[in-house]
């Protein structure tokens, strides 16, 4: 066989065969060779700026440096809103060699919950590789301990440290500054990139959402070079982000404090204003809650339980509660009485417990007929009237001066209309007037009603910092400072709104005030109570109001009716009276009378005027009204 | 070019026995020198894609050593010793690929490595070499142009080992085993009407290779190739940033150690597949064409050590390793530019891997041994 196969070779054949089959292969080998060198030279001189520029962005990054949200202290300086380092937990999927490994390890590590992992799965698609995925937030020190002593076996897990907001003073301010919460989709879509570039929280309610602009500062940027597992190489360029404003309340730590003992969990609220600048010294709505739980999402558990609560604790009283004022706006009408030329400081009128229009056979009782079986005295004036809440007096003052005249003149104490107060969700309260009924009810003014609104009932609403703001009129006998929860913006005083009376002569004033100060000083006054202890002197006023309509020959009885039904009790209060620092509005929902509410403002305005380090006047301010 | 010329060494009939130190060591000057300065060149190249570690440098440099050891060696043997020990050589190589089959070990769900006491290895590379050997030395005997039984057994012996490759699974390898033997068949004298078939049939079974044969992680690379944006973050950010990575460096580059798409790891396997983006990135086209010179010198030297050999078993061989070798610079240069699909095919003697550097080192020796082959076999 192999003699054969040499037989039949012909070398001279088969080396011409080579030569050719070796100029054919050197001819592909050129062609090839030919289209490497094209296409080097394509993507390196033809197409370099666009590579180039890619091979820029992908080394250098801009990254957002947020800028850190403005403090906010109360009057004294103590921190009411701050931001806190928080650890992140992150994830950089690539680098972990097997994802499920790495979470199994960390459920053993750490408290994981599905719904950590869920939202985590969520944010992977959006994240470039080797970046860092959040997993959870707020990690502990401990936590961080044990990961850190863990590294070794969980590759591509990341601990960061970002700046959170946190409100030492828990349930203590909720609703008086609100709180900031994550970033929503919805706000996402209307939010400006720009500012927001970096931050993830934005104010969602309160003084923080109504400050937004001040507190969140402005957004810096910087240019850094990353490697592709996006760790920074290098800082390219760099600008600073420029700090938040910080906020100075004109609240006060210790009076809120008081005012959360005082009310103790009962359904209420509390308001004081400093007369003098229209500063808000507290503001308080109870039950409250911890805005901590609302800043990186509140679970749906929680929020359940604050959502049902029976005693709805995400309301915010002191603003949008609207209640019936009661008797709190005789001061008020007296003084419109004397001011109209109604009535006199010597005007007398008769009393038997009851009052009956003319014509009309309707008996409109007096709240005292059910404990004495009669009236206040034979004969009533407007000092007696005021001190011991007589409502006999006020139903004539009111038939007298009809509903319109009554509407004209309370106006001025801003009833019936927004305060201003530099905060979200005021509520109005209602001031009728017929003209008011026609519009809103799409009937006329029956005279009777005219009789409930002369004592704070009816159609009348007012919030209790409404309330707050017509007492600070009072105590100021003619002017009043719309309320402010923020008294400077880094350091600048807000400069506050005047609320001007008209001219009223001093002798009204004197009568008004003195019946108000009888309240309290003067043996029969309702809240005479109060006296006891009493470091300084207060002029105020009681309130109740109705939750349940009674009829007119049914009798309140307290016992028999369910907690729920029961009054409201109101206080309104300045004092001292000559000098008055404070205006003060109290609401106990349910409490069954004024006597409910006024311990809680005497606890309010001893810490206010028992310390002698307070009631400081803030500069400025008091002496350029 | 006249003085390159002139002073190629003579063809073996006229070779005059000049006791010069290459013929002592058996070595082409030529050839020895281009590969010495593309080894050099490639650790200096090296050395900025794994950024100055001297422990990477140190292991390729071993390798190289071992590798031109390896070349001295084989450049010691003469041809038709490689004829007799080609099908043993096959032999031992098909005999450890099924073995790999059975008891090997790898990574990334192929089995690719057989481990021989602490020390590894990939048969496959062996049959890189023993295929073109092995069917240069059946056909050489024979009358050429083979006649169709001829280029049966070829195919069968070319197409045994790429299958068993295939399964290991390692398309690429297998592709450029089958590749090597068919240059042999083709240089002996393929009839072209066999040519024309063969590339019929692929063309035909194109459709059932896509559909039945490849693996999902292959269609992939061949879809990512045609549209690397489609997937930006998975299967195209290798093509992406070596595109980038070679774009960016322009004509003159960005300078030696100042490439950030590899320093800052944006470029994968870069000092292995992908070390010519790295090249690309530095030193810019002018760096691409000088290394591109550099293998066509080579080249051209390997073939015309072919074109000279004094036996058609040698001319078979030496042209096929040179082919083979030119294919492994056309695949990997094009892959990472984007032109051809991701097959894991490294730089000749500039990607790190210490296999690779060795076999193909032993080739270019085997080369030698044919230019220094005076001897008519026939």
């Amino acid at each position: 066989m192999a003699a054969d196969r040499n037989l039949l070779k012909d070398p001279h054949r088969e080396g011409r065969i080579f030569a050719e089959r070796l100029v054919i292969a050197l001819v592909v080998f050129t062609v090839m060779l030919g289209v490497i060198v094209i296409r080097y030279y394509h993507l390196q001189i033809v197409d370099h700026a666009i590579y180039a520029t890619q091979s820029d962005q992908n080394r250098l990054q801009t990254q957002p440096l947020p800028p850190r949200r403005g403090l906010i202290r109360d009057r004294a300086g103590r921190l009411i809103a701050e931001n806190e380092p928080s650890f992140v937990l992150s994830v950089v999927v690539e680098r972990t060699g097997g994802l499920d490994t790495i979470l199994e390890r960390l459920k053993r590590i750490v408290d994981l919950t599905d719904d950590d992992i869920e939202a985590f799965q969520k944010r992977r698609p959006s994240t470039r590789p080797y970046a860092p995925v959040p997993l959870k937030f707020r990690i502990s020190e401990e936590d961080r301990a044990r990961i850190a002593v863990n590294s070794h076996i969980l590759p591509g897990v990341e601990i960061e440290a970002q700046l959170i907001r946190a409100y030492p003073l828990a349930d203590l301010f909720a609703h008086a500054v609100g709180y900031v919460g994550r970033i929503n989709e919805r706000e996402l879509q209307t939010l400006p990139e720009g500012p927001y570039e970096g931050t993830f929280h934005i104010g969602k309610t309160g003084i923080e959402k109504y400050y937004e602009n001040v507190l969140l500062g402005q957004a810096g940027v910087q240019t850094v070079e990353t490697d592709a597992r996006g760790r920074i190489m290098r800082l390219v360029e760099k600008t600073p982000p420029v700090p938040g404003g910080d906020l100075v309340l004109s609240l006060d730590v210790d009076l809120q404090l008081a005012a959360a003992q005082a009310l103790d969990g009962k359904r209420g609220a509390v308001v004081a204003i400093d007369p003098r600048d229209g500063g808000v010294l507290a503001l308080y709505s109870s039950p409250s809650f911890d805005p901590n739980d609302f800043v990186n999402g509140i679970s749906y558990q929680k929020y359940g339980e604050l959502r049902d609560s029976p005693d709805v604790p995400l309301f915010n009283r002191a603003l949008q509660g609207q209640y019936p004022p009661g008797s709190t706006v005789k001061p008020a009408i007296g003084l419109a009485g004397l001011h109209l030329g109604l009535v006199t400081a010597k005007t007398t009128i008769a009393d038997p417990g009851w009052y009956m229009m003319p014509g009309d056979d309707r008996r409109y009782r007096d709240w005292v007929l059910r404990i004495r079986g009669t009236g206040h005295a034979d004969r009533v004036d407007l000092h007696m009237a005021i001190a011991e809440s007589c409502d006999v007096y006020f139903y004539d003052l009111a038939r007298v001066m009809t509903v319109d005249r009554m509407h004209d003149f309370l106006k001025h104490f801003n009833l019936g209309s927004y305060t201003g107060v530099d905060t979200t969700n005021e509520r109005p309260g209602v001031l009728p007037s017929s003209e008011w009924k026609l519009k809103n009810r799409g009937k006329p003014w029956y005279p009777g009603e005219t009789l409930s609104v002369g004592i704070g009932q009816g159609y009348m609403l007012a919030t209790p910092l409404q309330l707050a703001l017509m007492t600070s009129a009072l105590a100021n006998r003619g002017y009043a400072y719309k309320p402010s929860l923020v008294a400077s913006v880094d350091g600048v005083p807000n400069q506050p709104e005047r609320l001007q009376l008209p001219e009223i002569e001093p002798s009204h004033w004197r009568t008004v005030i003195e019946g108000m100060e009888a309240v309290v000083h003067q043996r029969s006054g309702t809240a005479h109570a109060m006296a006891k202890g009493l470091k300084y002197r207060v002029a105020s006023k009681t309130g109740t109001a109705q939750v349940i309509g009674i009829g007119q020959d049914e009798e309140y009885d307290e016992d028999d009716i369910a907690e729920r039904h029961r009054n409201h009790g109101l206080f309104v209060a300045f004092a001292p009276i000559e000098a008055p620092t404070i205006a003060i509005a109290v609401i106990v929902e349910n409490g069954g009378g004024s006597s409910a509410a006024v311990p809680v403002a005497r606890a309010v305005m001893d810490a206010w005027l028992a310390n002698p380090g307070k009631g400081a006047a803030r500069e400025g301010v008091a002496r350029s009204g | 070019m006249a003085e390159y010329l002139r002073r190629m060494p003579l063809s073996g009939e006229t070779f005059q026995s000049r006791s010069t130190l290459w013929s002592f060591l058996k070595l082409d000057p030529w050839l020895f020198g281009g590969l010495v300065v593309l080894a050099g060149f490639g650790l200096t190249v090296l050395n900025s894609a794994v950024d100055g570690s001297s422990a990477a440098i140190q292991r390729q440099s071993i390798y190289l050593l071992i590798g031109f050891i390896v070349m001295l060696v084989a450049a010691q043997i003469p041809v038709y010793r490689y004829a007799r020990l080609a099908p043993w050589m096959y032999l031992a190589g098909m005999l450890s690929l099924i073995a790999v089959l059975v008891i090997g070990v790898g990574a990334k769900g192929a089995q690719r490595w057989l481990a021989l006491g602490g020390f590894r290895f990939q048969p496959s590379e062996i049959m890189k070499l023993a295929v073109p050997l092995t069917i240069a030395w059946y056909l050489a005997k024979r009358s050429l142009p083979p006649n169709p039984k001829y280029v049966a057994a070829t195919l069968f012996l070319m197409g045994l080992p790429a299958v068993f490759i295939f399964l290991q699974p390692d398309l690429g390898t297998a592709i450029l085993v089958a590749v090597s033997g068919f240059f042999v068949l083709f240089l002996a004298g393929l009839s072209w009407r066999y040519i024309a078939t063969a590339l019929t049939l692929v063309l035909v079974s194109l459709w059932p290779l896509w559909s039945f044969v490849m693996k999902d992680y292959q269609r992939q690379r061949v879809l990512t190739l045609l549209n690397p944006e489609s997937d930006r973050l998975g299967a195209g950010w290798n093509i992406i940033q070596s595109k980038t990575a070679i774009g960016s460096g322009g004509w003159s580059g960005k300078g030696y150690m100042q490439g950030t798409q590899s320093l800052l790891d944006f470029l994968p396997e870069s000092n292995t597949d992908f070390i010519i983006a790295v090249l690309a990135e530095e030193y810019g086209l002018h760096g691409v064409l000088w290394l591109v010179l550099l293998y066509l010198f080579i080249c051209l030297r390997g073939f015309w050590i072919s074109y000279n050999a004094s036996s058609t078993y040698g001319r078979l061989v030496a042209a096929s390793i040179t082919l083979t070798f030119f294919v492994y610079v056309f695949v990997n240069m094009g892959m990472v530019a984007g032109i051809l699909p991701v097959v894991g095919v490294p730089l000749p003697l500039v990607s790190a891997g210490g296999t690779s550097i060795v076999t193909l080192l032993a080739g270019f020796g085997i080369l030698m041994a044919i230019s220094q082959d005076k001897r008519q076999v026939n």
